[in-house]
């Protein structure tokens, strides 16, 4: 049925089966939009959060979607500005997932917010010493930059291609992608960073504040440094899982080992920043801040296990499996790294974000933990829902992975 | 901003741990005063508005029985306000006159960033419009505003009492208000007299006095935020729960 505009040349499943996937997708986003209506009009008490626990799953799922989606500028970085070639059968796929996790995550932003019709404020009013005020700025430029990345690969359908003015278009904006690359760089360097600023600036919060460099704690380094080296990482994994469900083979295997050796390095260079940073934050930091770092783990289910699994398990396990020839070379060694490479730098956000907030900062405060309500889960699986939705249907119509129609053929 | 000018008052107060007996009339005084709603049926320990709360800790004394009530408020720190850096679009203030810390609910997005930056949890969230039950809105304080739904709030020192006594002052033809004049609402209705309220630069005012004495202390001095709210007791276990290190119990609430 919608034959004439699936890419020529290229093999889609039928509109029924394509339709029987989409449908359970639709309904989550169809829940989701429930809550997040509910949220708008009722307000955030529909959320478990509460005055110790300001921040909760949303502010998680910002911080997680947004480092997971760094593999569209790094890929843009390595493919436009060093010129790894090799790189240009995954940009396509990896701009749809940093698109739809950066829209998805100010998407989730505007009903975590109390007042959404005031987020043009902190354009009006910027505070400049915030970090918040960097992140909004660097990621509202750069989700312009995304979408004008993703707009040649739209204007590429079978379809639209059929428009002059679109393939004028498409070719005009094909000669500024360096230039977009390059601006993406910029803008996503400084707000991964600000990201990572965001708690580590905390002084109030000894379990979150880091000492730094000038303005920048060392929060600001390690979020940079775990995004791009965890980026091509999700750009491998989800490139696997779209071949696996879609039954086809989408790019080369030198395209995931290269993927994988760059995600290594930079994983190996980010646990042994962690590491460092950690030894001075539990020596030097926290001491003079006047709290006793063993408090920070004297409260199960939060223990020191969680920096092991943080560190060891989830960050030097799979750098070492990723920068081994010989394991890298086996496909499920491959996607168990990068899930747990995925899986660590998620559960660094997550330390950031929730842990920081469990832990008090009166003595005579209790530790506290908060779990979600329904409305925010659901709103949190509505960008899940999205991003599938959005992206099965970029698979379908638009040309994701060049290499994909050769080696069909082949 | 804060820190381009020193402020030309340093107003603060000293509570006296060893007077309060946690009765609480400094909540409800602070309630009435500032048009804090009344909280919702669904709403719980953590989610209402409490400018002034009041909390209890136990564990000193030669058998551990002994308990002390703290109330906690906004401490308006004196140096790098966390709250105050934080803020994505000035929604927060240090006044230059007075030093307080204050919200500018018309301008706060509700992000909850200032929140989380602030160590003595002390500001609160509107997680609902604010309601009274029908007829009490009568006995609404016309010079305070009430704030909406989805905006951060906090203890400002009563801000409208400041706005009065400089009112009289002007109207007397002085510059200066009267001391007398300026009392928040919490230091008026402690019944026993635990709360002292002053400009803890003039050297002559009790509070400025009390804040000096050995058995003053701050919550979690080492922080370096300088709280223009400081604490007294003669009881050293007291004295120790200001600050960050002291064992605490690790328990859920």
């Amino acid at each position: 049925m919608d034959a004439p505009l699936i890419v020529r040349g290229l093999r889609r499943c039928s509109t029924r089966r394509f339709l029987a996937w989409m449908l359970p997708w639709a309904a989550l986003l169809g829940v989701g939009l429930l809550a997040i209506g509910l949220c708008l009009v009722k307000g955030l008490n529909q959320t478990n959060m509460d005055n110790r626990f300001a921040f909760g799953l949303w502010i998680f799922l910002d911080l997680a979607v947004i480092a997971l989606g760094a593999g569209a500028f790094f890929t843009g970085f390595l493919l436009y500005i060093l010129r790894r070639h090799e790189l240009s059968a995954v940009i396509n796929s990896a701009v749809v997932i940093g698109f739809l996790c950066y829209s998805g995550a100010i998407g989730v932003l505007m009903v975590d917010v109390g007042q959404p019709l005031r987020a043009w404020f902190t354009f009006w009013h910027p505070n400049v010493h915030s970090m918040l005020t960097e992140v909004t700025f660097c990621i509202t430029c750069y989700l312009t930059v995304l979408a004008f990345e993703y707009l040649p690969i739209v204007l590429k359908n079978r379809q639209l291609r059929r428009i002059p003015s679109f393939l004028v278009f498409e070719f005009e904006l094909h000669k500024v992608m360096p230039v977009l690359a390059g601006v993406g760089t910029f803008l996503s360097f400084f707000h991964q960073g600000s990201l990572g600023g965001l708690y580590g600036v905390l002084r109030g919060r000894p379990f979150a504040f880091r000492d730094g460099f000038a303005i920048w704690p060392s929060t600001f380094f390690l979020f940079i440094l775990s995004a791009i080296a965890v980026g091509p990482s999700f750009v491998l994994l989800t490139t696997w899982l779209v071949g696996k469900i879609s039954g086809r083979t989408l790019v080369r295997p030198g395209v995931f080992q290269l993927l994988a050796r760059i995600s290594g390095w930079l994983l190996a260079v980010y646990v042994a920043a962690k590491c460092v940073d950690t030894l001075l934050w539990l020596n030097r930091t926290v001491p003079r801040t006047g709290a006793a770092p063993y408090q920070f783990y004297a409260w199960e289910p939060f223990g020191t296990w969680v920096l092991f699994v943080e560190i060891v398990a989830f960050g030097l396990a799979p750098a070492l499996v990723f920068l081994s020839r010989r394991l890298r070379a086996r496909t499920g060694w491959l996607v168990g790294a990068a899930t747990l490479a995925c899986a660590g730098v998620v559960t660094n956000r997550f330390v950031m974000t929730i842990q920081t907030l469990t832990v008090p900062t009166l003595p005579f405060e209790p530790y506290m933990l908060y779990w979600p309500s329904w409305q925010e889960v659901a709103t949190f699986l509505a960008v899940v829902a999205y991003a599938v939705i959005v992206y099965s249907l970029s698979f379908r119509y638009l040309a994701l992975f060049p290499q994909e129609r050769e080696l069909q053929q082949g | 901003m804060e820190g381009k000018a020193p402020a030309k008052a340093r107003f603060g107060m000293v509570i006296d741990l060893d007077r309060c007996d946690g009765c609480g009339a400094c909540m409800v005084a602070c309630a009435v005063e500032n048009n804090v709603p009344p909280a919702r049926p669904s709403a719980n320990d953590r989610t209402g508005l409490t400018w002034m709360r009041v909390h209890r800790a136990t564990g000193g004394g030669p058998q551990g029985g002994d308990a002390v009530f703290i109330p906690v408020s906004c401490q308006h720190c004196g140096h790098h306000a966390p709250c105050v850096s934080v803020c994505p679009q000035n929604a927060v203030d240090v006044n230059p006159e007075t030093g307080v810390v204050s919200q500018i609910p018309e301008r706060c997005l509700g992000c909850r960033y200032c929140m989380a930056a602030c160590p003595y949890h002390a500001r609160y969230f509107n997680w609902w419009d604010p309601a009274w039950p029908a007829g009490t809105e009568a006995a609404l304080n016309p010079e305070v505003s009430v704030r909406m739904r989805g905006v951060v709030e906090k203890c400002n020192f009563c801000h409208a009492r400041w706005h009065a006594a400089k009112a009289k002052a002007a109207a007397a033809g002085k510059r200066e208000i009267d001391p007398a004049d300026y009392v928040p609402a919490c230091v008026e209705a402690c019944p026993n007299q635990a709360i002292v309220f002053g400009d803890l630069d003039d050297a002559s005012s009790p509070a400025a006095r009390l804040a000096r004495e050995p058995h003053a202390f701050r919550l979690l001095d080492r922080l370096g935020t300088e709280p223009k709210v400081f604490y007294r007791s003669e009881r050293e276990w007291v004295r120790r729960l200001g600050e960050a290190d002291v064992a605490r119990e690790a328990k859920e609430a």
